[in-house]
Formats: structure tokens, sequence, C-alpha cells
């Protein structure tokens, strides 16, 4: 605990409340963080299943993986990680603020943490809105572009060195696969980054009213949590999407 | 023990948990009992439209013909409700929800769940997804069965199967909340002294079950958010026409979906591990052994899923080393068998209705057990692969494991949850039916599956007629079996507290406050000097002379 000038457990300044079921602080402060660590690894699990099936799928057929990921603007994909990199800096801050009982603070930085996920959002349906005027999100609508198509269809040879119709016929659907994997895993990753802006901004509101008792070290901290842990996942998406091609 | 102190009911007892009994205050508690309590009420409820339906289906197979129901998919539809009902609203939540709610924080010495507002609220979430498999039953149902098989659940199914999807994905948060709440509270707040290993079995293997419905339960969620947005917009991830992969989903399902079978055997473990014991008036044998046979069970129990697959097109020797994983999971089950078996060994046993139910779990899991050892040989499970031998091997673990053990359990604890003995007589009366109706039901349903009965269908060949005259029969044993103990155990709240903190003479911190508990649980702090089943012939004469309140 910060050191405090005041000993009243009134809201905004001092110590934290102690819920009735614990026995001290420390009890709680651990009971909070253990509970959101859990539920990333929980998290990590809901991810999980989607990149098993994609290093399967792209064990089966790479090239189709590469052909389809570069389709990806990795540029574009490069600055995103930036900012969201960036915007784990601020949150490491606000939490830093919240330990020193900086409220300024904390509502500065979490504001400027909702607008760098914003700005994350908003390129990435950009993003979006780009492969889904070319044809490329999957479904009936769904095109592979000529020169893919073609490209599969060189390296879809058999044993015998002659073309395989069902190589090819496979590597198609497998290229399409890939973007079934990208717009399911960047949405959902962007369902969490939404989740995380939406948590962010009440957190900045409830702290500029100074409804937190203690500045919120622990509640702070434990969205500090969540909010870096959909960064790293951002992390592995990037290179296994755009980096491959 | 003494609650002087403290607030009085109307009737001039002292004020417990239940006290308080407006609307509102069960509907907002945070009370880990009473949310306890709200699971007991919604399972039950659960339980019995599963089990209406069951009976439903075994009236349809009394006779070879298709009489009953007016078409095929009509039972198809039945026995897909019956299985999402029966596990993810009654056999998932059943022993955690209520017996590991009410328990678990007064067997570490706590006062509540690390996280009482998140437990309520996954009471709530698990109500929502109830309600949706309920409305989908009335409104006609999925025909797809429990497991949600594709491309027949994405391409051509014409019922609800996205309602049912985004049921069991709501359900699931229900589980992933439980299962994180008893994770920390077991990390963070057990009471000064209660070391891991002091820890009664009955919390470290719902510590396991946390495991698994952490891990595996988010698995299950994505494998039926993809059915849902294959379902509505053709993504082709499950489609072989447009490069998607059936299996994928059968891969992802049973990822989730094996270990779920251990979501639902480990918290009957749990409390087998406390009757048994208390029953035979002896330590439990073995006790880390127990613990860390939970923990393999929760390790090996995702190591396993192709076992389902053997027949799906799966590899030879993926199927080998599934197979031979399947073999390993055997151990630790086994362990415990033993180490009850030698629990019993030389015990001062005491046949109380809680103890035959633990020994027909014991009996019963351990045929599930060992026909699961035959299924998991690949040989075997080509023969019997989608026949009755499967239906009766799972039901074996699921009815007459956990159903027998949450019974049992009910039992055990009935006089700490509200206070009141039931009848010892309608009790083991009751305890006997189910045992003797489950075998009827289901062991003639091995022989069904080993002579060739496919299971899923509605009609079937004259010769197995008498066969499943006698599974019907003993169904309609079994539900008398099912339905007593909701009459004598209603019957027994109408009079006035009756048990007194410890009717078994059993020890565990939760017997050492009043029955039922005050809201707090504990009035001074806990301090505890001793690990769990400090039974002795000596100290079972001294409980039993000074207390004398339970008489069979």
């Amino acid at each position: 605990m910060q050191a405090s000038t005041s000993t009243l457990p009134d809201a905004g300044t001092g110590r934290q409340i102690l819920l009735s079921h614990f026995d001290d602080l420390d009890q709680q402060h651990l009971s909070s963080n253990l509970g959101m660590w859990f539920f990333l690894v929980s998290e990590v699990m809901f991810f999980s299943g989607l990149i098993g099936a994609y290093a399967v799928y792209r064990a089966l057929s790479p090239v189709a993986f590469e052909r389809a990921s570069g389709h990806m603007d990795l540029w574009v994909g490069f600055f995103n990680t930036l900012v969201l990199l960036t915007s784990s800096l601020t949150m490491a801050l606000a939490v830093r603020c919240s330990q020193i009982g900086d409220n300024r603070g904390i509502v500065r930085y979490l504001i400027a943490t909702a607008v760098l996920g914003t700005v994350f959002l908003g390129v990435k349906g950009f993003e979006w809105k780009q492969e889904i005027d070319h044809h490329l999100l999957p479904g009936p609508h769904f095109v592979v572009p000529a020169e893919d198509a073609e490209a599969l269809r060189a390296v879809s040879v058999g044993t015998d060195g002659q073309f395989d119709p069902v190589k090819y016929a496979r590597n198609l659907g497998h290229f399409q696969m890939m973007f079934v994997l990208y717009f399911f895993m960047t949405g959902v990753h962007a369902f969490h980054m939404i989740v995380g802006v939406a948590a962010v901004l009440i957190f900045a509101v409830l702290a500029q009213i100074r409804w937190f008792s203690g500045y919120g070290t622990t509640q702070i901290e434990v969205l500090g949590l969540y909010w870096h842990f959909v960064d790293v996942v951002w992390v592995f998406l990037y290179p296994l999407l755009y980096l491959i091609g | 023990m003494s609650a002087s102190a403290h607030a009085r009911r109307d009737d001039g007892r002292p004020a417990d948990y239940l006290s308080d009994t407006s609307v509102a205050s069960w509907l907002l508690t945070t009370d880990h009992k009473r949310v306890g309590i709200l699971y007991m009420l919604s399972v039950t409820l659960f339980f019995f439209v599963g089990g209406v339906i069951a009976g439903l289906m075994r009236l349809e197979l009394m006779t070879p013909r298709g009489d009953v129901m007016s078409t095929p998919d009509a039972y198809n539809r039945m026995f897909t409700m019956h299985g999402v009902i029966m596990i993810f609203f009654f056999l998932v939540p059943a022993i955690p929800g209520v017996l590991g709610n009410f328990l678990l924080p007064l067997m570490i010495g706590a006062r509540d769940l690390a996280f009482p507002k998140i437990n309520l609220l996954s009471w709530y979430v698990y109500m929502i997804g109830g309600v949706m498999g309920v409305w989908i039953l009335v409104y006609g149902g999925v025909d797809t069965g429990w497991t949600f098989y594709t491309p027949f659940s994405t391409m051509y199914s014409n019922t609800y199967v996205v309602t049912a999807a985004v049921a069991v994905f709501i359900t699931g948060f229900s589980s992933i909340l439980t299962g994180l709440n008893f994770i920390v509270t077991v990390h963070t707040m057990r009471a000064p002294g209660m070391t891991w290993f002091r820890l009664p079995l009955f919390v470290w293997s719902h510590y396991a079950t946390a495991l698994i419905m952490v891990l595996g339960t988010p698995v299950l969620a994505i494998s039926v958010v993809l059915i849902g947005l294959e379902r509505l917009f053709q993504f082709g991830i499950f489609d072989p026409k447009l490069g998607g992969d059936p299996i994928l989903f059968q891969h992802l399902f049973w990822f989730y979906s094996h270990p779920a079978v251990y979501i639902m055997v480990l918290p009957g473990f749990a409390v087998i591990s406390e009757i048994i014991p208390c029953f035979s008036r002896r330590p439990i044998f073995g006790y880390r052994f127990i613990a860390f046979a939970s923990v393999a069970i929760a390790i090996f129990g995702f190591l396993v899923w192709g076992h389902h697959m053997f027949v799906s097109g799966q590899s030879m020797y993926a199927g080998a080393v599934f197979s031979i994983l399947s073999f390993l999971v055997a151990i630790p089950s086994a362990i415990k068998v033993f180490n009850w078996t030698a629990t019993l060994y030389k015990g001062s046993l005491r046949f109380d209705t809680p103890m035959l139910y633990a020994m027909g779990f014991m009996g019963l899991f351990t045929i599930g057990g060992l026909t699961g050892l035959m299924l998991a040989s690949l040989a075997i499970d080509v023969h019997v692969h989608d026949t009755y031998f499967v239906v009766a091997h799972f039901h074996y673990i699921m009815v007459g494991g956990t159903t027998m053990a949450y019974l049992g359990g009910v039992h055990f604890w009935w006089p700490k949850i509200t206070g009141r003995t039931y009848s010892e007589l309608w009790g083991k009366l009751s305890a006997l039916l189910v045992f003797v109706g489950f075998n009827l039901t289901f062991f003639p349903q091995f022989l069904l599956g080993y002579l060739g009965m496919p299971r899923r269908y509605f009609e079937y060949r004259p010769e197995f007629q008498v066969l499943n005259v006698m599974s019907t029969a003993g169904a309609s044993i079994l539900a008398v079996g099912f339905v007593l103990p909701l009459f004598y155990l209603l019957l027994s709240l109408r009079k006035a507290p009756d048990a007194g903190p410890n009717p078994w003479g059993a020890t565990g911190l939760e017997w050492q406050v009043e029955s039922p508990p005050t809201t707090h649980n504990f009035h001074e702090p806990v301090l505890v000097t001793c690990g769990p089943y400090m039974y002795s012939p000596e100290e079972a004469e001294r409980e039993y002379a000074s207390q004398h309140v339970h008489t069979a």
C-alpha cells in the first residue's frame, strides 16, 4: 500500500475498502490478481484451438497460406502493432499512477489507452473493408485471385510430377481457410479490444469521479493485466497472419 | 460453539443463512450457501426435465417399431435434448454448483468464495443458458445429437442449432466463472494452518475439476461459435467443398468434451472421498495418492480426445497413441477405487443412506471404468462404436457414477444444509431402488451393444426386444428411485431443525459449525491444527456416545 496522508476510508483517497469475506488487503489484492490471471489462462485456451487449427492447415498447404498472407498489408499491420504496444505503455503508466496515488494521471493515461485502442480498431476496420472489397471474405462471394490460383496450380503436382486436381482443390480450399482463420482470429481479437476499450473508458470515468477507494490500485492493475493480454495476442497474430508471405 | 450473542429468528432459534426469506434476498444473494441452494433448485428441475425425456425414449424403445413418437426425427430431437439438458444443465453444474459452492468455503475455513458476486453471476448465466435450452425444447428441439457433429449440424439440420449453440456457449461461461472462483478460493482463502495436505479430498477434487473447467470450456465455446458462424454465413470452415474439414470440429469438440467427462465425474470422487472414511470410521487410505490422482486425471484427460475418433478417419498411429493414453487415465482412477476399498478394510462400517450411495458408486463406476478400457482398445471399439455398448458405458459413469455421488452427497450434507434429518428408511429404500433400477436399465444395453444394436435409432430388429423391455422396466424403477428423495427430503423441511451440528460424527470444519450454518460460517477465527479424516475407533465411540442424535 502506498503512503497515505489520510486515514479516512473515504473514496478516492486512503486505503482500499476491505470486503467482509477477506481477512486483509493483501489477500484481497492477491485474490483479484489471481482471478484475472486464471481468466487469462482461460482466454489463452480460447485462442489456442484456433492457432492449433492454423498450424495443422498451414503444414498441409504451406504455399496456400503464404499466398493468402501476401494479401495482407504488413506495414499497416506493423503500424497497428506499434499503436497497440504504445497503448500497453500508457496502460502500464496508468497502473503506476494508481500505485502512487496520482488520480489525474490515472484518468489521463486511461483515456490515452482508450484512444490508441480505438485507433487500432479503426485501422483494423479499414483493412477488413479492403479485403472484403477484394472478395476475400470467406463465404459465397469468395474469389481466389487469378495469380494465386495460377501459383497454386503450379505447386499442385503429384508424386509423378503431373498436375494433381485433388491437391489443387485442397490448396484452393486452404487458401480460403487461411482467410477464415484470419477473419475469425482478428475478429475475436477485435471483440476483446472493444470490451477492453469500453472497460478502460468506464474506469476513466470512475477514476474521475473518485469512485474507487485507494485510487483503485487493485482494479486498475487487473484491468491492465487484461489489456496487456489482448496486446500479447496481437503480438502472436501479427507474425502468424502477416509475416509468412 | 455458542451463537447466543447473535441475532435470533422469529421463533427464537439463532439466525442462520436461511433466516431471510424474501425473494429479493434470494435473487440478490452473494452468500455461497444460498447460491448453492439456487443451483440445487435449478439442477433438480433440469434433471427431471431430462429424465422425462429419457422416459419417453425408453417407452418408444419398448417395441421394435416406432409407435410412441410420430416420426423418427421426433426421436432424434428427444435424444439430443436429453443429452444437452443432462450434460450441460445437470451433470456439469450439479456437484460443483450445489455441493461445491456450499461446502468449499466451509471446508477450508473461509467466510465465502473469493468472488461472491461472480458466483451469483455464474448462476444467472447458467439460468439464461438453461432457459434457452428449455425454450428450444418447447419450440421443437435440435436433432444433431448433443455432440453437434458437422457437417450435419452446419449444412443439413433444419432445427434450432444456432440457438442451442448459443445456449451451450453461455452455459460454458457459467462453468468458467465457477472454476475461476474455486481455484482462486483454494489458493488465497484457506484458514491459517489449512495447508494443501490438510485440505479435505473434496477440495482437491474440486480444484482439479476447476482446472479443467477453466482450460477446457473455452475450446468448446470456440467450437460452437464456429458452428453458429458456419450456419449463418457459410464461411466454409467445416465444409469440404470450400476447403474446410468436418473432422476439425470433432477435434475441437472432443478436446473439451472428453475432459468434460472428468468435470462431471471428479466432483463425484470428491463426494465419495468424504463419505467412505466417515462411515468406515477410518482415516482415508493413501491421502496423497488420491489427491494427486485427481490432478493427474485432470491433466491426462486433455490428452485422450482422439479415442472418440477411432473410426473418423484419423490415422492409425494417432489412434494407437490415443488408445495408450486412454489406458493411462485408468491408472489414477483405479488408484482412487483401490484406496477407497482399502479404507473400508477393517473399518467399522455403517450402512446409512449416503454410504449405500457411495458403495453403489464404487461398483458402478468400476464397471463403467473397465468398459471404458474396452472401448479404448482399438479393435473392440471398431466393433462396438456407436452401439448401445457405448451408451451403457457412459451411463455407468454419468448416472452410476456422478448421479449416485450427487445423491449420496445430498443425503450426507442434507442435515448440514437444512438442519434437518430425513427418514433413514425411505433413504435406504430409494438408494436400493436407484441401484437395482439402474442396473436393470443399463446392463442389458451392454449386451444389446455387443450384439450390434446401434444407438440413436428409434426402430430396431425384433430379436433385441427382450433386452429392451428389461431396460425400459429398469428405467421405471429408476424413476421411482429418483422421485422418492424429492418427497422425503422436502417433507423433512416441515419439522424443526433436529440434526445438530454433526449427526454423522464426521470430521471436517463444516461439521463444527451449527446446522444450518450462519451467514459468515464461523463465529471466531479458524485455526487448523490437524489433517483431515482423523477417525479412530475410540473417537467413533466417543462421538456416537455424546451425540446419539442420529438413529438408523
